[in-house]
């Protein structure tokens, strides 16, 4: 299974974090410095793995962008190197050119968009039009209930 | 605003992120973020009742504050209340919210739970699948309480919709991983491998996810689903690239589910039937030549996406090792990649063939590569390539590359990166051991290899080198020469000097023949080295000087000047000090005929013989021996070890106890001084972690039962100790139940990964003894100690003990232990007082010749009477006084407690102080008792 999934910028910038297994807040932090300063550290051309403590650290670099995978010892590398990019399209097609801002801005569609794909660690739904097609059902929800706020305000 | 926010905005926290962005310094961010906390305080505070709509936008700028690393104590209250919205936007924030902020008060996680109730039971398959991500997402244990049994309700009924399906699957995975006493089977796991079948790819994806990993936990229950895996997969693979639709990736029909399938697979041996595996066959087969067609894409998708299916057809052909067409032909795509110009496939590939290394069928195809593999860890320009480039060489090498092999490792040690050094040293120290036919040439390696990276050499290595040398009278003229030759560099690293110091305290003789290395100039020579070394090197220098008095006459009154002079009789070290006055004493008043006997050359062991190398060649992988075994071979070889330890002192020490069992060998007290309790076993240790790290499986350990005959009268105390791990036992009785609390300390300073434990009862003891315990955490960090509660229950009198097996890494390297635990037929003693009269009674009663067993035996421990009535106490017995008409004598009587019966022991034990023996008879109700009781405690006394 995947424990982790960090994206963060350039200049170390946590951007999105998700825990797919219980961890104290202070380990948290202490992994995402360690994992920081790992994956900046690297030079370019390496290649995307590394071994940290029992776990396997597959990373990519997407524009200004780092996406940081942690992954059990039996996994398959080139797979959650897949996972990832899998991600970024999904990002892609629902902002349209995604871009580190969407994701600051956005950050709770990112997870929402996050959870459609992976949960509790595993992969639910491989496929980009059923879970875009999940992720866009909601946001007509989304949009109805906000008319319906703005009546309210309106008369209220 | 800079970025458009899609379905609805909230305006207010895009200003606030905007805000948050823009502020200058840190003080400045987390003055915006109080004031903002303020604010969100006292609008949750307020009197007028917030809008759905107003309370979602600040309870998600309260999860903005905190994933932005501040700590958040409120707003709980306001998430839950989200969750029974009508709205779905709100609901889906306050679950976000809970998702992150796991809060463990009792009474949000009541109102949470009801809330998922609701939606779960909504029927609204938006909302439930918005309750099931955050049950996986949370995955607590009150989680798993609550729906453990109502999520494969869920998964299985026939009206749920698929992506409900793909979430209570997953979430479900999810509670059996963090539970699994709570998930428990039933008419629904049959329903679930057929899952494997469904025409919804997405609902075969998630649901193989759980289906593997309930596999792996109850194999026999799942095996249906081989057979279905394997016609899934053959599907996919014979489908054109455009028959899955949106589950083909980059021209790639379906690489995440044929991955999970042949990891599925994976949890199984080969199948049986014939027809299954013909098709199998065949898939694999398939996998392996598509790799050879030209790729039907550039992209780099592509590639990784089918190479990622053929990585793990790959790791399916090794588990099942028995297909040996198949073998060599992963092996030779494994050579291709070898030398692919992508750098992650070239890293894959090395990783992949260590374990083809370890095959049988495949191990001379990987060795055709060493030479690609050789250039790799010359040339390779990133660090974790050339560190799987050096696991690959060390997994290769066999007796016919060995020489090469070291001699790569060797001249890459000179420009390794540090990180990986001292583990390169322990690899090349095994490699020249095992592999060594002529001893020259292994002297040499370790030699360079303390010239070369001294600093990275632990002490485990040279003191093997020592004994080794000790042990092999053909190397060790040789073995002099070389060090003294190697000590005439003008810098040479203070462990050259402490294997210098050792072997010609030893062996300086057979080269002090040559005058260009009279024993006046070796001495001169160690000693210009002595002022730049530490304390201990030091010590183990005096020790060697002594020797040389004994070897050398002619240098004895030089030696004795050097000993006499302040800066040794009066150093302020005590141990330095101490040394220099015993040694100067000695060499005065004894005669040459005592000084010769007391230093001795260090006697070869026939033991050592019989432990590592004996056992290693023994063994065919190089995964071979066990920390255990080791500890055996370390109480064989007690005496050898302790040499390695404190230089030739420890010779003395025994040669001295043996002639003079007099105050002198207290005096040089060297024995109770130093830590050679602890440290000879770490001789061994180091080098053995790093032999089972290398096979893929990790050894079967040989169980260790040394701790455990000491516990049989007493409950606490140190069941095991090496140099990584110390574990200590607490233990408590009543009746027929047991509490054991073991403790696992990490007594080095790095962490230990992937540690796991586990109680078994081997044989019949399962029938006889239940052990039950919950897993521990999986890390333990440096210093750190962890507990682990085991809850016992004897069901039957039983002779045999549980084994608890410990594994873990250690800097990459796999440790497993095997020890067995002290749980012992009389720790269900139940005290029984009685009279003389009652006593001999029910003696007579007890009469039946197999109701007795007997046992004399010499005395191993004090005689002491109050240490054997404390031994006789903590065997759990009533001691009875006034019952043996000789007061020398001991009586005891209790019962044992089982959960089937009780039975009733009573045991005589009569010391012969003048013959230092025992007898020892006991008479139980029931035979195995009497036989077993006799035999723990004749080791006892």
């Amino acid at each position: 299974m995947m424990r982790f999934l960090l994206l963060f910028s350039r200049q170390g910038k946590l951007r999105l974090q998700k825990w797919f297994t219980p961890i104290p807040e202070r380990e948290k932090k202490k992994i995402i410095r360690e994992m920081t300063t790992m994956v900046l550290a690297r030079q370019p051309r390496s290649c995307n793995f590394l071994h940290w403590k029992d776990l396997k650290i597959i990373y990519k670099r997407y524009a200004s962008l780092y996406f940081c995978l942690a992954i059990e010892n039996h996994e398959n590398e080139l797979l959650a190197l897949e996972v990832i990019h899998r991600y970024v399209e999904l990002l892609d097609k629902y902002f349209g050119n995604v871009c580190e801002l969407d994701i600051i801005f956005n950050f709770e569609k990112a997870y929402f968009i996050l959870d459609e794909f992976l949960l509790g660690g595993e992969i639910q739904e491989t496929s980009k039009q059923i879970v875009n097609r999940c992720i866009e059902s909601s946001d007509m929800l989304q949009e109805d209930d906000s008319s319906e706020w703005y009546e309210v305000e309106l008369f209220g | 605003m800079p970025a458009v926010s899609k379905g609805d905005g909230m305006r207010g926290l895009a200003v606030f992120i905007s805000d948050i962005r823009n502020c200058k310094s840190k003080e400045a961010e987390i003055k915006r973020i109080n004031k903002e906390l303020a604010n969100i305080r006292s609008k949750f505070k307020g009197d007028k009742a917030l809008d759905g709509y107003s309370k979602k936008k600040y309870v998600c700028k309260l999860l903005f504050i905190f994933l932005l690393g501040h700590d958040i104590d409120f707003g709980h209250m306001e998430a839950v209340n989200l969750l029974s919205s009508n709205k779905y936007t709100e609901k889906q924030i306050g679950y976000l919210f809970i998702s992150v902020l796991v809060n463990s008060n009792s009474e949000l996680i009541r109102l949470i739970n009801n809330a998922i109730k609701n939606d779960l039971s909504s029927r609204n398959p938006t909302f439930m699948c918005l309750a099931l991500h955050c049950i996986a997402n949370v995955g607590s244990r009150e989680m798993a309480e609550a729906f453990a049994s109502e999520i494969p309700r869920i998964l299985v009924a026939g009206d749920t919709m698929d992506s409900v399906k793909q979430s209570a699957a997953l979430c479900l995975l999810r509670l059996y991983k963090t539970s699994p006493d709570l998930v428990l089977m039933g008419e629904w796991t049959s329903r679930v491998v057929h899952l494997l079948n469904d025409q919804h790819m997405g609902v075969v994806t998630a649901a193989i996810s759980l289906i593997t990993c309930l596999s792996q936990k109850n194999p026999d229950e799942f095996k249906t689903c081989v057979s279905l895996a394997v016609s899934r997969l053959s599907r996919i693979v014979s489908s054109a690239s455009t028959d899955l639709q949106d589950y083909t990736y980059y021209f790639v029909p379906a690489p995440w589910l044929s991955c999970k399938l042949l990891r599925l697979l994976q949890c199984y041996p080969p199948p049986e039937d014939g027809a299954v595996k013909g098709r199998l066959v065949e898939c694999l087969e398939t996998i392996l030549n598509k790799a050879q067609e030209p790729p039907k894409s550039k992209k780099v998708q592509h590639s990784n996406a089918k190479n990622a299916i053929l990585f793990e057809a790959i790791s399916l052909i090794i588990h099942y090792d028995s297909e040996p067409n198949l073998l060599v032909r992963a092996c030779n795509q494994l050579g291709q990649f070898l030398q692919h110009r992508e750098t992650n496939l070239r890293y894959l590939a090395l990783e992949s063939m260590c374990t083809l290394a370890s095959s049988e069928f495949s191990h001379e195809a990987v060795k055709t590569h060493i030479e690609t593999v050789i250039n790799a860890l010359k040339t390779e320009r990133d660090v974790s390539v050339r560190q799987r480039a050096a696991d690959l060489l060390y997994a290769m090498c066999d007796r016919s590359n060995a020489k090469q092999i070291v001699a790569e490792m060797l001249s890459y040690l000179e420009t390794a990166d540090y990180s990986i050094r001292e583990e390169m040293v322990l690899k090349v120290a095994i490699l020249a051991e095992k592999y060594a036919v002529d001893y020259s040439w292994y002297v040499d390696t370790i030699l360079n290899l303390i010239r070369i990276a001294g600093d990275y050499v632990s002490e485990e290595v040279w003191y093997r080198v020592i004994q080794i040398v000790i042990n092999r009278d053909d190397v060790q003229g040789y073995a002099a020469k070389t060090v003294f030759e190697a000590l005439q560099a003008p810098a040479c690293h203070e462990n050259m000097v402490k294997v210098g110091g050792y072997i010609l305290g030893e062996f300086g003789n057979l080269i002090a023949g040559d005058p260009r290395s009279s024993p006046l100039v070796q001495f001169n020579l160690l000693h210009s080295k002595f002022h730049l070394c530490s304390v201990p090197t030091r010590a183990l220098l005096l020790s060697a000087y002594i020797k040389f008095i004994n070897l050398f006459p002619e240098t004895k009154a030089t030696i004795q000047e050097v000993l006499r002079c302040d800066s040794q009789i009066r150093n302020s070290d005590v141990e330095l000090q101490q040394r220099a006055v015993e040694y100067l004493k000695l060499s005065s008043i004894a005669s040459t005929d005592v000084l010769a006997t007391v230093l001795e050359e260090m006697p070869p062991f026939p033991e050592r013989e019989s432990s590592i190398l004996a056992k290693l060649k023994k063994k065919k992988g190089p995964g071979a021996v066990s920390v255990t075994e080791l500890e055996d071979s370390k109480r064989e070889g007690g005496e050898l070890n302790g040499g390695g330890d404190r230089g030739p002192d420890t010779s003395a020490m025994s040669a001295s106890n043996a002639s003079t069992p007099s105050p002198s060998a207290d005096l040089l007290g060297i024995r109770s001084s130093a830590p050679a309790g602890t440290a000879p076993a770490s001789a061994g240790n180091l080098l053995v972690d790093v032999f089972s790290e290398a096979g893929p499986a990790a050894p079967s350990a040989a169980v260790n039962d040394d701790g455990f005959l000491r516990f049989v009268c007493k409950n606490n105390g140190v069941l095991f100790e090496n140099q990584l791990l110390q574990i200590g036992i607490k233990s408590e009785y009543r009746q027929n139940l047991g509490r054991m609390y073991l403790f696992y300390g990490n007594k080095t300073s790095v962490q230990f990964a992937s540690f796991t434990t586990s109680v078994s009862c081997p044989g019949e003891l399962q029938s006889q003894l239940n052990v039950q315990t919950k897993q521990v955490e999986p890390l333990v960090e440096g210093g750190a100690q962890i507990q682990q509660v085991l809850n016992i229950e004897c069901l039957t009198d039983f002779s045999d003990a549980p084994l608890l097996n410990i594994k873990f890494r250690y800097g990459g390297a796999l440790q497993n232990l095997t020890l067995k635990l002290p749980v012992t037929i009389n720790k269900f003693f139940q005290p029984t007082e009685m009279s003389s009269h009652d006593f001999f009674q029910r003696w007579k009663q007890l009469s039946q010749p197999q109701q007795e067993a007997q046992k004399i035996f010499k005395a191993n421990h004090s005689m002491d009477t109050e240490v054997l009535k404390a031994k006789l106490l903590g065997l759990g017995t009533a001691l009875l006084d006034n019952v043996d008409p000789n007061p020398e004598n001991y009586v005891c009587a209790g019962v044992i407690q089982t959960k089937g019966q009780q039975v009733g022991c009573l045991l005589r034990l009569e010391p012969n102080a003048q013959a230092q023996m025992y007898r020892l008879t006991l008479r139980c109700s029931k035979d195995s008792v009497s036989r077993r009781l006799c035999e723990l405690l004749a080791e006892q006394f």
